[in-house]
């Protein structure tokens, strides 16, 4: 099997108030098309790993694979390209740009990219959006849709880019069991039709027993 | 980075605020427009006032003046050199009032590459005579087709024209103020005294009125030959020499030159008119200092605006870093809007600067010290437009700078964390 992620030895230190260490020398991988959950008590360091893991936090210890290849010490610059390009973000809060709409918001990363032309990557969105069962609001402004949908819009705006793997904090903490289970269902149908590989941290056992791994935290490091 | 993406975005972000970006771009317009319209309006003003005396005045002017010798006659002696010599009453050497040599010297000034052109004047103290009453004046004989194409003569000219003058032998362009005072018109006759106490009588082609009541009520002009021959004096009876340059900046050291080489009193206008030149400056640097500090009230305006938008938008800046926008672009994306509202706001404001200077241009402006001004005066230079645009766009730069700068700092992480 293919590795996706690979994470060597990461600890993290929290510096302020003062010196408390966070992650102790965590290691783990996952293959391609696995669907992952990290589980662990608040506090534990869990959503802190994920933050690493997504190249937004450089300040730790240890080495980070992506696709086999190091990220770690790579500058803004080119960890920006990589997030834009390997990773697909779903937060618990939906963080839609309120001003642009729902179609809008899709394509920004693709138009970041600039791989396509407008027109290719409006249809990619259309598609994406369809496949979330949402392309009716597309033209609707992004805070005029429910909680649901956004979510599932900021699930369409992680996969436009194609990404080796999404990564989702909490992504349904904030939802209702039924648009907890919608959400669910999009990300196993993913793993199982498109080989997408998925990293979610969560609390909710329900979801977690449901994906094909869990990944328990706690003090810092995995527990099993 | 992409300059289109970044500039749609920023595009969006100022649309979907429109009454903010609106009194962002509002506060640099009037900046830039009070700017626009205090330049034009001093630097017309200055112009005016420039005109009104420096226009008329010959940049050097040549003539003998009055004033004790120099080396008196103690100090030839070395006897007394080490001496404290005291000499009570000294009286002003006699001077003639026609300048040596005069022809020459104009034949000299004339092959001079640096002079614009000369005009020799015959300077008489006379008196108006009106019945009983007499006033004290001055004619000036002049070559007054030479003295319209160099100082503009013909601008203060109210009745009759230059060209009367030169065909009427005994004609005088009497000043404004004298003819107000003997209730004289144009076609009537005035005489005049000579040096001698003999009478002449003029026919009056004309009235100037140059504005300054102490010229307008002394002076007027008849030609340079008749001066000469009422006043009995030859082809070579010149009492004054007007020169103007070619640059004006040369004045004082071709002025020195002359006064050297030929022995006469030479004073260059920078000299004459000094206090001229300080008001100048003082006005223009008022206005500078009231439309900078309007630029840098409406610098700040954009700068809090923006801060007070890039806090709101701390949300939309995590989520534009985690989806791979870097630092730059996320800075761009403030930037640019304070650059659009720089360039809107600079744009209307000349609009605005150009559209009031055109009211003010228009507005009526009588005085009778000023006969050929009919409105107030506006320099539609383009240069002050120049200017503002670009001190728009810099003060705006740096007021979108310092927020864009923060944007680019946020870190994604403390805030998604934070929610």
């Amino acid at each position: 099997m293919e590795t996706i992620l690979e994470a060597k030895g990461i600890s993290k230190f929290f510096h302020i108030p003062e010196e408390i260490q966070v992650l102790d020398n965590v290691s783990f991988s996952m293959n391609k098309g696995e669907f992952v959950s990290i589980m662990g008590k608040s506090g534990c360091g869990k959503s802190t790993l994920l933050y690493i893991l997504s190249t937004m936090d450089t300040d730790y210890k240890g080495d980070l694979f992506i696709d086999q290849q190091l990220i770690t010490g790579q500058n803004p610059n080119q960890l920006a390209t990589i997030r834009n390009r390997k990773i697909g973000f779903v937060f618990q809060f939906h963080y839609l740009l309120p001003e642009f709409s729902v179609l809008e918001n899709v394509m920004l990363p693709a138009k970041k990219l600039g791989l396509k032309s407008n027109q290719e990557i409006e249809s990619d969105a259309m598609d994406k959006l369809k496949l979330l069962g949402i392309s009716d609001q597309a033209l609707k402004l992004s805070y005029r849709i429910s909680g649901g949908q956004k979510q599932r819009v900021s699930i369409a705006r992680a996969l436009i880019n194609n990404p080796s793997i999404i990564m989702g904090d909490e992504p349904t903490g904030n939802l209702d069991s039924k648009n907890s289970d919608i959400v669910f269902d999009i990300f196993k149908d993913l793993t199982s039709k498109d080989n997408l590989s998925l990293l979610i941290v969560t609390h909710d056992h329900d979801f977690a027993k449901r994906t094909d791994r869990i990944i328990e935290m706690g003090d810092g490091r995995i527990i099993k | 980075m992409k300059i289109g993406l970044i500039f749609s975005i920023s595009k969006t972000h100022l649309l979907s605020r429109k009454k903010q970006s609106i009194t962002a771009a509002m506060g640099v317009m009037f900046g830039i427009g009070t700017y626009v319209i205090m330049m034009g309006f001093m630097e017309g003003l200055n112009g005016l006032l420039d005109g009104l005396i420096l226009n008329r005045t010959p940049h050097i002017h040549l003539f003998n003046e009055v004033a004790p010798s120099a080396i008196q006659p103690i100090d030839r002696d070395s006897i007394y050199h080490k001496q404290i010599r005291f000499v009570n009453s000294i009286k002003p050497k006699k001077v003639q009032a026609k300048i040596h040599n005069a022809l020459p010297l104009i034949a000299y000034l004339n092959r001079q590459t640096s002079v614009l052109g000369i005009t020799p004047q015959v300077k008489v103290q006379t008196f108006y005579l009106g019945g009983s009453t007499q006033l004290n004046g001055v004619i000036i004989g002049a070559d007054v087709e030479k003295e319209k194409l160099l100082y503009n003569l013909s601008d203060y000219i109210v009745k009759g024209t230059v060209e009367d003058l030169k065909k009427t032998e005994k004609g005088i362009l009497l000043g404004a103020g004298v003819a107000k005072k003997l209730a004289l018109n144009v076609g009537d006759f005035i005489q005049v005294t000579s040096k001698t106490g003999e009478i002449i009588t003029l026919k009056i082609v004309g009235f100037f009125q140059s504005g300054m009541s102490e010229i307008d009520n002394v002076q007027s002009y008849v030609n340079l030959k008749t001066a000469q021959r009422i006043f009995g004096e030859s082809k070579n009876y010149i009492t004054d020499v007007n020169i103007k340059l070619k640059d004006i900046e040369m004045a004082p050291q071709i002025a020195k030159n002359l006064s050297q080489k030929f022995g006469v009193t030479a004073t260059d206008i920078q000299t004459a008119n000094a206090q001229f030149e300080t008001g100048s400056t003082v006005r223009t640097l008022i206005s500078y200092a009231v439309s900078i500090t309007l630029l840098i009230v409406a610098g700040f305006g954009i700068y809090n605006i923006l801060n007070m938008m890039i806090f709101e938008k701390m949300n939309d800046i995590a989520i534009l870093k985690a989806t791979g926008f870097s630092g730059l672009d996320v800075q761009w994306i403030f930037m640019s809007q304070a650059i659009i509202i720089g360039l809107v706001g600079g744009m209307a404001g000349l609009l605005l600067g150009y559209g009031v200077s055109v009211i003010i241009d228009n507005t009526s402006f009588d005085t009778p010290a000023l006969p050929t001004i009919k409105t107030y005066p506006i320099d539609y230079s383009i240069k002050f437009y120049f200017i503002g645009v670009t001190f728009a766009l810099i003060s705006t730069f740096f007021a979108g700078w310092f927020p864009s700068r923060k944007a680019k700092k946020i870190d994604p992480v403390d805030i998604i964390r934070g929610q």
